[in-house]
């Protein structure tokens, strides 16, 4: 009996071999101080992509999945409408710089009021729902605002998009910089971006993101609880969307034009697959979907227009395999 | 309403549809003591405890707690005027520990939307988190996932997390519901133990089980109130014997 139970010991300490207990070391340490892992490898991330502007997208697109995450992954409410907070933030950046001549720190910042505006609204209608109502909804409503933005030719250039955002020479500080240099401009992006990842993860790790989980796991018992689970998802919505018009609000100056299919319900599907590719409710799951998806779609396209064939199929596999998503499933593998 | 009067429901009926689930029950509750709600399936119990605790409001009639009328209250706010309740079916969040479970039961009763402090910051909440599985006999679960608990267990873990408002009222629905006899036992000692210092609404199927501990029983039957009274009353009423022993009127 002794020697059986020492042995099932044995066999419990040596379950994961030497190496794959060093690489759960380190990846308990790059958990413990997530922000920090984060900032370290963003810096040096450009030189290790194909080229520069693959690693805007990825970190605009990461921060745009992790805001919707957010509602997704850590609330449990699936929508299909956060393109509309991508898009305005972009659009109403945009129009601001083209149309009125707003500076582009002001444009963000009136940018990021519309999206406050915008998912104040959609988010009181939507979280009045739930589960597959709720996603049916938050998709009308993103469609709706495409429509809108669609027939504002005047300022938003309808179906050919909004045109000529100038970032040749954006004054940061009273310093001129020119965003066309793709490292200045990853910088840039990088210089909130980065921020935007620490405060997420404030919030995760603040008594509201405890709130936010109880009510993922428990309407109910979170309501008999004593939460107000209707205004608490509302918050969640209304934050969920701010850190979404961000990104998409740089999108804009990213691109220098802002294509109408930033409002279109296909970018919102973007922001799923990439946090179920990269695993959902997970801190790094939607940057490391970001990253498989744009990567995968790089070089996909340069062998075979029909990458969405290969992406779809990959994205049901995981679906089906792998319901965790990469970041997700390693954690459970290595044991948190 | 009396000074010893906690719970009053008055002339309450409630419909689903063209259903009547309950018919103008008119019960008080009172303080200090320990009341079940006993009938046979379909009686209408859980239906009373739903709208006493709030879970849905009553097609008529008024519910009052202590001084005021609280019919229609939100449910979120119960636990912020002292009342707590347990589920019939165990309602836990599976995914956290049972620690976390009460210490996220316990915030709610702070402030709710702090954004920017760290939730370990509060070292009284986990303290307090702590003595709460203590006093339901968890201290040895508390860094295990609520979900891999035993069915009992996770009913412990329940009552626990209905203590963290500190009620003045207790609402607990057929607490022992699946339970084993040793686990029901335990139960029903843990539930003896609370209704010493509160009030106690106790909802349960099984007559015999309630008959030793309560001061007070209330008997529904077909949504209708059949009979109240002191345990000694109810066992010897011929109504209450015709309907347990299931013999037609």
């Amino acid at each position: 009996m002794a020697t059986k139970n020492s042995r099932t010991e044995r066999l419990a300490t040596n379950d994961i071999p030497i190496s794959g207990r060093r690489v759960a070391a380190a990846l308990h340490a790059v958990a413990r101080h997530r922000v920090l892992a984060v900032l370290v490898l963003l810096a040096i991330f450009p030189w290790l992509m194909p080229y520069k502007a693959l690693a805007v997208d990825i970190l605009l697109y990461g921060l745009f999945a992790m805001g919707f995450n957010l509602i997704f992954g850590y609330t449990g409410m699936l929508s299909f409408g956060h393109a509309a907070f991508f898009g305005t933030g972009a659009y109403a950046t945009g129009i601001a710089m083209v149309h009125f001549n707003v500076p582009w720190f002001g444009a963000m910042a009136l940018g990021l009021v519309i999206v406050a505006a915008v998912a104040a609204v959609i988010g009181l209608l939507a979280t009045r729902t739930r589960g597959i109502y709720f996603a049916m909804v938050t998709l009308a409503l993103g469609q709706l605002v495409y429509y809108a933005v669609y027939q504002m030719t005047e300022l938003s250039g309808g179906e050919n998009g909004l045109r000529g955002i100038q970032v040749s020479e954006l004054s940061v500080l009273g310093v001129p910089v020119n965003l066309l240099d793709p490292v200045n401009k990853y910088y840039f992006m990088l210089a909130f971006i980065g921020p935007a990842i620490w405060v997420f993860s404030r919030i995760l790790a603040s008594p509201f993101g405890a709130v936010l989980e109880a009510i993922r796991e428990n309407e109910n018992r979170a309501r008999a609880c004593g939460y107000n689970v209707a205004q608490t998802k509302w918050v969640a919505f209304l934050l969920s969307g701010l850190f979404c018009g961000v990104a998409g609000s740089l999108s804009a100056i990213h691109l220098s034009i802002v294509p109408i299919e930033s409002l279109h319900y296909h970018t919102s599907g973007l922001a799923v697959m990439m946090s179920l590719l990269g695993g959902m409710g997970t801190f790094f799951g939607p940057f490391i979907g970001a990253f498989v998806f744009l990567l995968l779609e790089d070089v996909i396209t340069n062998i075979t227009v029909h990458w969405q064939l290969f992406l779809g199929t990959l994205f049901v596999l995981f679906v089906l395999f792998l319901p965790k998503g990469i970041w997700g499933t390693l954690l459970e593998r290595l044991g948190r | 309403m009396s000074t010893d009067t906690v719970l009053k429901a008055d002339g309450v009926t409630r419909r689903f549809g063209r259903f009547t689930a309950l018919k103008d029950v008119s019960v008080s509750f009172n303080r200090g003591r320990l009341t079940s709600i006993i009938g046979p399936n379909g009686a209408g119990k859980s239906t009373l405890f739903n709208v006493l605790s709030g879970a849905f409001p009553p097609s008529e009639g008024r519910i009052y707690y202590e001084d005021r009328e609280i019919t229609g209250t939100p449910q979120h706010a119960f636990p912020r005027m002292g009342i707590a309740k347990s589920f019939q079916i165990t309602n836990v969040f599976p995914q956290l520990t049972a620690v976390e479970n009460v210490r996220v039961a316990l915030q709610a009763m702070t402030n709710r939307f702090t954004l920017w402090r760290s939730r370990t910051s509060f070292p009284e909440l986990q303290e307090k988190a702590e003595a709460l599985l203590d006093q339901v006999g968890l201290d040895r679960h508390r860094h295990r996932n609520a979900g891999n608990l035993a069915h009992g267990e996770q009913r412990c873990l329940e009552v626990a997390l209905a203590l963290a408002c500190e009620p003045r009222l207790l609402l607990l629905d057929e607490p022992t519901a699946g339970m084993s006899p040793e686990e029901t036992r335990v139960m029903m000692d843990l539930i003896e133990g609370l209704a010493a210092e509160r009030t106690v609404i106790l909802v349960e199927h099984k007559m015999k089980l309630v008959m030793g501990i309560s001061d007070q029983l209330i008997v529904l039957h077909h949504g209708e109130l059949l009979a109240e009274g002191t345990p000694a009353d109810i066992q010897s009423n011929d109504d209450v014997k015709r309907v347990y022993l299931g013999q037609r009127t």
